[in-house]
């Protein structure tokens, strides 16, 4: 989208901002990588297009404390991620100025990959994708190589922003909390086993603690050295679950299941279903909640009522 | 359903100081048994229960994690006992559903005036844990080494 | 030059495994890593690269090294067993044999590494070549033939057979083990395909990368270069280039409190991490552009220097394709390239 350059090069002339938080041009259509711009020179290498697809709200942590006003492109999914960053003081609202962009669903080139694409050389970022391999031509409907998240989209709306470029459409076609149900149905044994064999993939590199916009402790507890865990190791027993379990539930109630850790993960491991079932017990138990869709609001693990349900009523499998 | 006799579970009780560790005293001074397999933490608040501690102690061996804290209402500290409500809610629905049988997790209120009730829970919840076995879903195996 | 039919390949598993283990590509939801030969295995020769590459079966991510067991005032240690027994890693592409070739280089080194010596002299290796290569590789660059890889027995799949060539004494050893099931056979098939491989290669859009300017000569002009400062800034500080590599080598070592007893383990390292050669007086590296450019400096500038110009990147492109940032070394080192440094 030339439109989102030309705004942000305006708005860095002018002296508006002092840097642009957006996207530099990768070697291919597919790997624009998050990157600061802060000359027009540099804006030169400035990119938008619809592979980019990581949400930036992480990156204004560190923004915002730079000297200056940062622009950020935001995607309507991001803005609650600002959002929920701005409710809890780790960026600073004065320092930001958001452009939120429109948005149709976001590409992935992994999900290119599993539609059975190989060597790629080239892809176009429109519908259908028209890839370009080593072996031969092909083409990929766009909606089979958008990000899983898309299905499932948060609606078109920004919840923050100071200006809006381009229009936006709600891709969900999908029940965010289908794959949830269908996990709760099952006996504890099959359960089990079904976690056992995603979690024995992970490889412990943390990606998606890194990229997750909700994780922004200065110092993780899994990082203390004091801490009697192998923050590292993979010993395919107990160590995986603790560090999902404990992920998921330090941003239980401010996870705004913005699908990042899903995105990022190597071994392609459904992070966000422990994201979901939190949610979805939240809603069920507390209220319908959207995390970072209003800044001012009060989380549901730091508020309660004098009649909320029991644990012992709820393993029972009621809410009350 | 057969019960294992033989099997002498680990099950590990958070106690808030204020209610429930009093519970357990007045428990112990009023001569109420219940099996020794219970093995007492004490808490400032049930509120201080992390869930890494509830991990931790299933991860070291524990085959049961029982939580006890003040009435809801009753809290020394106010509230910590309502926000220690939703947080083990969440955790325990979380680790059934990974799998691990929900029985092993509970949350009960005992004041410092139910001895009986301490005794009686404890002694249910021994028998509970005995009926589902040894815990072989979140252990860490080089733990049971 | 022997071959194999396809449709046999259950039965080549089964009998290398019934004499010893047997490690090879195997998909376990939906992805595909290096683990062990089991009956009810989905084994998986398509996918071209494995997520975690091959080093695993010799430099596992985590092993015991010994274990301390406390009994009453008694305090036994006993140390893990070195790897005594023959295993065969089968389907290994060239990138990674040649990534074993770089873990030598540092483990085999004096003081030599007992664990990691003990599973490479127990271990046969049966490489397979790469017959549909993919973009993100670029182990050409580093003077690897992905149609004719290194390994004790080199193997080459086609539509219908699996062709197999002993070239070691190992080799030859696993190759009597299986003789009944291999049949003899010429190299046409095999002459076509790696031509077929060669033509590919050619046209891949990192084949041309230039290493010129990396080695050990340029080490203060590179670290000293004002270009770390833009090239770290999307990285996220996460392990996933450093695990899924097939040639880094760092790790820690740490001890896990058993409850009645301690196991000292070592695991691998990343020096993405903030606790990565954390000492007593704290860490040498302070910030993440530190982190990072330590990364690629050891890949292309210190490795080199210290081991006769042989660079401990191999051009796998696992870190290019799994980067939750799109950022890998093959734009590091056109970064660089373009400023004609």
């Amino acid at each position: 989208m030339q439109e989102v350059k030309n705004r942000a090069l305006a708005l860095l002339k002018d002296g508006t901002v002092k840097r642009v938080l957006g996207w530099r041009i990768g070697e291919n259509t597919y790997d624009p990588e998050p990157a600061f711009f802060e000359s027009e020179e540099d804006m030169q290498t400035f990119v938008y297009n619809n592979f980019c697809a990581a949400n930036l709200s992480k990156y204004m942590i560190e923004a915002s404390k730079l000297e200056g006003k940062t622009l950020v492109c935001l995607k309507p999914c991001d803005s609650y991620s600002f959002n929920q960053l701005l409710s809890e003081h780790r960026v600073d609202r004065e320092k930001t100025y958001i452009i939120g962009v429109g948005c149709k669903g976001k590409l992935s080139i992994e999900n290119v990959k599993r539609a059975g694409v190989k060597g790629i050389l080239s892809v176009n970022d429109t519908d259908p994708l028209q890839v370009e391999t080593l072996y031969g031509n092909t083409e990929v409907s766009y909606k089979a190589a958008m990000l899983d998240r898309c299905h499932v989209c948060k609606g078109k709306e920004h919840v923050v922003y100071d200006e809006l470029i381009g229009e936006s459409e709600d891709t969900s076609t999908a029940d965010r909390f289908a794959q949830v149900q269908m996990i709760e149905a099952m006996s504890p044994a099959e359960k089990f086993a079904f976690f056992q064999k995603e979690l024995s993939k992970c490889i412990r590199c943390n990606a998606c603690r890194n990229v997750c916009p909700a994780c922004s402790c200065r110092k993780c507890v899994f990082d203390s050295d004091k801490f009697d865990s192998a923050q590292k190791a993979n010993v395919d027993s107990f160590e995986e679950k603790m560090f999902h379990i404990i992920r998921a539930f330090h941003v239980a109630g401010r996870c705004t299941d913005c699908g990042e850790c899903s995105r990022v993960c190597p071994q392609g491991i459904p992070l966000h279903l422990f994201n979901r079932k939190f949610i979805k017990d939240i809603n069920t138990l507390y209220g319908e909640y959207q995390a970072g869709a209003d800044a001012e609001a009060r989380g549901p693990l730091t508020s309660f009522t004098a009649d909320d349900a029991e644990p012992s009523v709820v393993a029972e499998g009621g809410t009350k | 359903m057969s019960v294992n006799q033989e099997f002498r579970p680990k099950i590990v009780a958070f106690c808030c100081n204020w209610c429930s560790y009093a519970g357990a005293d007045l428990a112990g001074s009023s001569r109420l048994s219940y099996p020794a397999d219970v093995k007492i933490i004490r808490v400032p608040c049930s509120c201080r229960v992390n869930p890494m501690f509830i991990l931790r102690a299933f991860e070291k061996g524990a085959d049961g994690v029982i939580l006890c804290g003040c009435h809801p209402g009753d809290c020394h500290y106010s509230t910590g006992n309502y926000y220690a409500r939703r947080r083990m809610t969440l955790l325990f629905s979380m680790l059934d559903f990974m799998g691990v049988e929900n029985g092993r997790t509970r949350v009960e209120w005992v004041s410092a005036a139910e001895g009986v009730k301490f005794s009686t829970v404890m002694n249910d919840f021994v028998e509970k844990i005995r009926s589902l076995g040894e815990n072989v879903r979140l252990g860490d195996l080089r733990c049971k080494k | 030059m022997k071959k194999i039919a396809i449709s046999n390949l259950p039965k080549l598993y089964a009998a290398i495994a019934k004499a010893q283990s047997l490690i090879l590509p195997v998909k376990t939801a939906g992805k595909t890593n290096f683990s062990l030969w089991t009956e009810a295995c989905d084994v998986d020769l398509q996918t071209l690269k494995t997520v975690k590459s091959a080093k695993d079966a010799f430099f596992p991510q985590s092993e015991t090294l010994y274990h301390c067991h406390r009994d009453g005032k008694n305090i036994t240690i006993t140390p893990e067993d070195l790897q005594s027994e023959s295993f065969v890693v089968f389907g290994i592409k060239g990138c990674d044999v040649r990534g074993i070739a770089v873990l030598d280089k540092v483990f085999l080194a004096e003081p030599v590494d007992s664990f990691y010596a003990a599973r490479r002299c127990h271990g046969t290796i049966v490489s397979l070549a790469c017959g549909a290569p993919e973009e993100s590789c670029f182990c050409k660059v580093f003077g690897i033939d992905c149609a004719e890889p290194e390994g004790d027995v080199v193997t080459w799949l086609t539509e219908d057979y699996l062709y197999w060539k002993p070239v070691t004494e190992k080799g030859e050893k696993l190759t009597a083990l299986v003789a009944d099931l291999l049949e003899d056979s010429d190299d046409a098939a095999v002459t076509a395909q790696k031509e077929a491989i060669g033509k590919i290669v050619e046209k891949l859009p990192y084949a041309a990368l230039s290493l010129e300017g990396w080695n050990g000569e340029a080490l203060n002009e590179k670290f000293n270069s004002p270009l770390w400062e833009t090239l770290y800034k999307p990285c996220l500080a996460c392990g996933t280039c450093t695990f899924v590599c097939p040639t880094c080598q760092c790790y820690d070592i740490k001890d896990y409190n058993t409850g009645n007893g301690v196991q000292r383990y070592r695991c691998w390292d990343s020096c993405m991490y903030s606790d990565f050669t954390m000492m007593a007086h704290g860490n040498n590296r302070t910030s993440q552009l530190q982190r990072f450019r330590q990364r690629f400096m050891h890949k292309l500038v210190y490795f080199p220097a210290n081991n006769d110009g042989m660079y401990s990147c191999v051009g796998c492109g696992r870190c290019v394709d799994k980067c939750p940032s799109h950022l890998n070394i093959v734009k590091v080192i056109k970064a660089f390239g373009k400023e004609g440094k």
